[in-house]
């Protein structure tokens, strides 16, 4: 027998795909000529109510029975009205755009109400999507390179004396190229090079790298071709690849660019390739994004030593690209068993001590790690304004909630489901937050150019920070959760509505006590949330003033460095400035010249490493500056010292210019030269890093480098912050630049000049000794130091906007509960007032309400923020995450500002008029 | 008394079509026309007719028309369409082949088996 399945069921069909625009049209049509449908449907089942009543009166009943015998047999017309709209929209789409119809109606009728509410919303999205963007940019998009995710950053580190990124050698390099764990390794080796040859000398941000690395981040050039993979000649390749950026700058954009030779450092090259536009090196900082050229070499052959030493770490750092289907996790412990074969067999270059390893890590967290957690801060700190300003939205809704009380009881009782009245009021909130939402996003796009001159330049990416699909998706996303959010509430307590009670009710609120309950916890929320952003921004704002305020340990005040770079030809023959003694008599001669400019004082010259607080070259491992490991005389075994120290070279007046005493011994003087054994001047904090008890003078140490030469400490200077305004003690050695020489050099100079005039004044001094050198980056010391905290500064205004932003919230709220409970009370007070009760009374008791409110909401935050705290300890200076005064200064800002939004209303219950309130019902 | 029956879930529109196959009609004419054809044994609620009746126009199934109804009042019509004639057909098929399956079922005797 056939099954009886067929056929039978009386269910409607699906409308085909092929009448699907006139299904749309007709949706058109049905959204905007409403009133048409709903007239006709009036008009019919009028009709057939009349004509029922006909009919009755026919068969012999009276008028009015019979006019009261058809609608009960009818049943209620508004429930069928209802049915009919929804069998004629027949779907989640009509009923939704009844909705919308309904719902833009009403708040077209307060408009007051809709705006506040809309921007409220703004607000909130518009922050938290413009932070959400930043996010997206650094964090969540990969690295803009083809398969990025195989992209890994090689780092070897000697955790046994605590040296990190200690760098690789040449033969290490050749090891991990045939370790068959890596498509391609590539050394990447930062420098400066001076680009001669228009009409002004300039300093470029030159990249050594391996023949292979644009092949390895699968990048081409625009125009042009890269190096060749394959090449392993000797010595630098005499090509390069330049920027777009250097094309426009320094070539005028010349289409004939590839015939063009440039000549660097004295040394000739042939331009091959330039890279698009937009095209980043990836790196940690804004000099190491920006690659002005790209020079490749396979790291031998003169001017490198012709077979490079196992145990001459000169490669600062590697990336490589690991061959396809092999993880991190996988690679790396391939590695580890390579780098534990590596030291068995050359036991002599890897000292146990040392315990050398090679660690791999993405690419990708090389470049953005260290602003992984100031981004999250902020993301956290927005997403607490915009769960603010739904908690604000939602107590708004409640309170109109409770004047439309009657308007829900009435359409309940003509028959309107319950579930068409929350659908219907979570359509209403949607609606308000997507216009917020829209909001916030335009203004974001009006004012995009002015808040990302806000955003500090090291963060990386930022060029690509911009109001994509995914921000749009973003902003969508955020804010129909939010509009589901603050609806939520004030839906469901429509939906508890007691009926009865609702109707019975003569005053215009309804359902109050609920609603007043929901309302004081949701302003408890608010203040519990915004106190714990309050805390936050405390906490970041103590940290900041403590830097600011830090003893330096030297004076920056009108000094100022201007920056110079003498050439290191490839050819030593053409070397000028070859040896220490060559460049000493430079430098003492620039010295000179710049002490007869006016206003100039006093006139220092040292390495670029010399410039305090300087972090422009930071952690980009310049050759010959920086940290250095070091080997202490008469120490074999290190213990537990760290042997890493921060080393710089200066010339005599250096220490007198910036203000740092001498504590022992004595400073370099003018009988110190390159044929003297070399001397060395040290901070205390490595004075009593290496010798604890003992007196440093007269004590020698050596570079770890094969071959340095002992260095004798002939004086000990007390410790400034010159490394970083957060720590106070980082040992630091100081050598002579007389000795050393070196080819980065920051003139400091101090006096009272024009520091806008100077740093021309000093290129003539300088260009007049060598006209081929670049004079460049002058900055006065006050705007280094400024410099130096831009991140914490951008950190600390953020979240002290949003933390503002969240206060006021948080107080429009409270204001707005009690002015709701003084309107609701008024019959109340006019009573009280009326039986004698004391204005002051009155006044006592809305306060202690309100007051009530904000105490419960700080006891609340205190704890979260407790929790919070911890969490960002990293990100503090000076102060301790459970810090007091931050946490009881901001509790009693908090109780401020919420005894005053809660005394206007009160003054206002105050001045009730008792004949007035007892009429009013 | 007069027995009236529910109405089955779903049967409403079945009975619609066939009221209105019958001549076009206005709301009122298709219960009473419903309550002619089935003997006044079928209980409906008057005002449920009419979300049933916009539903099977929404479907495509009703076509309707104002005109004048027989006491000269402003009426809504109902008419059937083809695609409306041909549900019809195929519901009223579907609905005997139930009956005979259902009445078969019941009339079954323990020797049958």
């Amino acid at each position: 027998m056939e099954p009886p399945g067929r056929g039978h069921c009386l269910r409607p069909r699906r409308a085909t795909a092929g009448n699907m625009t006139a299904y749309f049209r007709s949706l058109a049509g049905r959204f905007f000529h409403r009133s048409e449908t709903e007239n006709d449907l009036e008009e019919e089942l009028h009709s057939h109510i009349q004509l029922r009543v006909e009919a009755l009166e026919r068969s012999g009943l009276a008028r009015a029975e019979a006019e009261r015998r058809a609608r009960l047999e009818f049943g209620s017309p508004e429930r069928f009205k209802e049915e009919c709209r929804e069998a004629i929209a027949g779907n989640f789409i009509d009923v939704l755009f009844q909705d919308l119809r309904f719902s833009s109606r009403m708040l077209r009728k307060s408009p007051g109400f809709a705006a506040v509410v809309i921007l409220t919303i703004a607000l909130g999205i518009g922050a938290t999507t413009a932070i959400f963007s930043v996010v997206d940019a650094t964090l969540l998009r990969p690295l803009p390179y083809p398969k990025s995710e195989q992209l890994v950053s090689i780092q070897d580190n000697f955790p046994g004396v605590g040296a990190q990124d200690v760098g690789l050698s040449e033969p290490e390099w050749q090891d991990l190229q045939r370790s068959g764990i890596f498509e391609y390794v590539s050394p990447t080796w930062f420098d400066e090079n001076n680009l001669t040859g228009s009409s002004q000398p300039t300093r470029v941000r030159l990249l050594i790298v391996a023949p292979n690395y644009f092949a390895l981040l699968g990048a081409q050039p625009q125009l042009g071709r890269a190096f060749d993979p394959q090449d392993h000649s000797p010595g630098f390749i005499p090509e390069v690849v330049i920027s777009d950026g250097l094309w426009k700058r320094a070539f005028g954009n010349d289409p004939n660019i590839l015939s063009k030779s440039v000549r660097m450092d004295t040394d000739l090259y042939r331009i091959v390739g330039v890279m698009p536009a937009g095209f980043d090196a990836p790196g940690r900082t804004a000099e190491e994004r920006n690659i002005e050229v790209w020079a490749a070499t396979s790291f031998y052959g003169a001017p490198l030593s012709d077979h490079p030493a196992r145990n001459r770490r000169n490669l600062p750092t590697a990336i490589a690209r690991l061959k396809p289907g092999v993880t991190i996790a996988a690679a790396q412990s391939r590695l580890d068993a390579l780098v534990a074969s590596l030291q068995k067999q050359f036991a002599a270059d890897y000292p146990a001590q040392n315990s050398w390893t090679v660690r791999l890590m993405p690419l990708k967290e090389r470049v953005v790690g260290n602003v992984r957690q100031s981004l999250v801060l902020l993301l956290g700190a927005v997403g607490l304004v915009l769960l603010i300003a739904c908690v604000n939205v939602a107590n708004l809704l409640l309170a109109r909630a409770s004047v439309r009380g009657r308007e829900m009881a009435i359409r309940r009782a003509l028959g309107a489901a319950q579930g068409r009245l929350t659908r219907q009021l979570l359509t209403e909130s949607l609606l308000l937050s997507l216009f917020g939402g829209t909001a916030g996003v335009a203004i974001l796009f009006l004012l995009k150019d002015f808040l990302l001159r806000l955003v500090p330049e090291n963060l990386p990416h930022l060029n690509e920070i911009s109001i994509s699909w995914s921000i749009l998706l973003f902003a969508l996303v955020a804010s129909v959760v939010s509009g589901v959010l603050f609806g939520l509430a004030p839906a469901l307590q429509a939906s508890r509505l007691d009926l009865n009670h609702a109707l019975k009710q003569e005053g215009c609120s309804t359902g109050s006590r609920g609603r007043a309950r929901t309302r004081r916890v949701l302003v408890i929320t608010e203040f519990a949330l915004s106190l714990v952003l309050m805390i936050a921004a405390g906490l970041l704002l103590r940290s900041f003033w403590d830097l600011l305020n830090v003893q330096l340990g030297f004076s920056p005040q009108s000094v100022m460095s201007v920056r110079t770079r003498l050439p290191s030809p490839n050819d030593p023959n053409t070397d000028k400035y070859g040896t220490a003694s060559q460049e000493a008599t430079f430098v003492r001669e620039l010295i000179r010249r710049c002490k007869m400019l006016s206003g100039v004082e006093e006139v220092a010259i040292g390495d670029t490493a010399s410039i305090p607080l300087d972090e422009s070259l930071r952690d980009l491992k310049l050759i010959s500056e920086g940290q250095f490991l070091l080997t202490v005389e008469g120490h074999d075994v290190q213990g537990d010292h760290s042997t890493v120290v921060e080393r710089s070279s200066v010339s005599p007046d250096y220490f007198h210019l910036l203000g740092i005493p001498l504590m022992r011994g004595r400073l370099f003087n003018e009988s110190d030269y390159d044929d003297t054994p070399p001397v060395a001047v040290i901070n205390q904090a490595m004075a009593q890093t290496y010798w604890p008890n003992e007196d440093a003078l007269g004590k020698r140490f050596k570079a770890v480098k094969a071959g340095s030469p002992w260095i004798t400490v002939i004086g000990v200077i007390a410790n400034a912050r010159t490394q970083s305004l957060a720590q106070a003690e980082v040992p630091q050695a100081y050598l002579n630049l007389y000795q050393t020489g070196a080819k980065r050099l920051a003139i400091l100079l101090r006096g009272r000049f024009h520091t806008a005039a100077i740093a021309d004044e000093v290129r003539q001094q300088v260009q007049a000794l060598d006209p081929t050198l670049p004079v460049y980056g002058a900055q006065t010391l006050d705007e280094t130091v400024s410099a130096s905290l831009s991140q914490r500064r951008f950190s600390m205004e953020l979240v002290g906007l949003f933390a503002l932003t969240a206060l006021l919230l948080a107080g429009l709220g409270i204001y707005g509960v009690i002015s709701y409970v003084v309107s609701e009370r008024t019959h109340e007070i006019g009573i009280r007032l009326a039986l004698g009760a004391q204005r002051r009374n009155i006044l006592h008791i809305v306060l202690r309400h309100g007051l009530g409110l904000a105490i419960a909401g700080a006891a609340v935050g205190l704890i979260c923020a407790l929790i919070v705290s911890q969490l960002m300890a990293s990100l503090l200076y000076g102060v301790r995450p459970t810090d007091p005064l931050t946490f009881a200064g901001v509790a009693l800002l908090f109780i401020g500002v919420a005894w005053v939004a809660c005394y206007v209303p009160a003054r206002r219950a105050m001045k009730v008029d008792p004949m007035v309130a007892l009429r009013y019902e | 008394m007069d027995y009236e029956a529910e109405l089955l879930p779903g049967t409403l529109d079945l009975l619609i079509l066939k009221a209105v196959s019958l001549g076009p009609l206005h709301g009122y004419g298709v219960l009473l026309r419903i309550g002619q054809i089935s003997g006044r044994a079928l209980l409906i609620q008057q005002g449920a007719l009419y979300p049933a009746l916009f539903r099977l126009v929404r479907q495509g199934l009703l076509k309707t028309s104002w005109d004048k109804s027989e006491n000269n009042r402003r009426a809504k019509f109902y008419e059937l369409t083809s695609k409306g004639r041909k549900r019809l057909r195929e519901e009223t098929d579907g609905w005997n082949r139930l009956v005979a399956a259902i009445a078969s079922a019941l009339a079954a005797q323990p020797q049958e088996i």
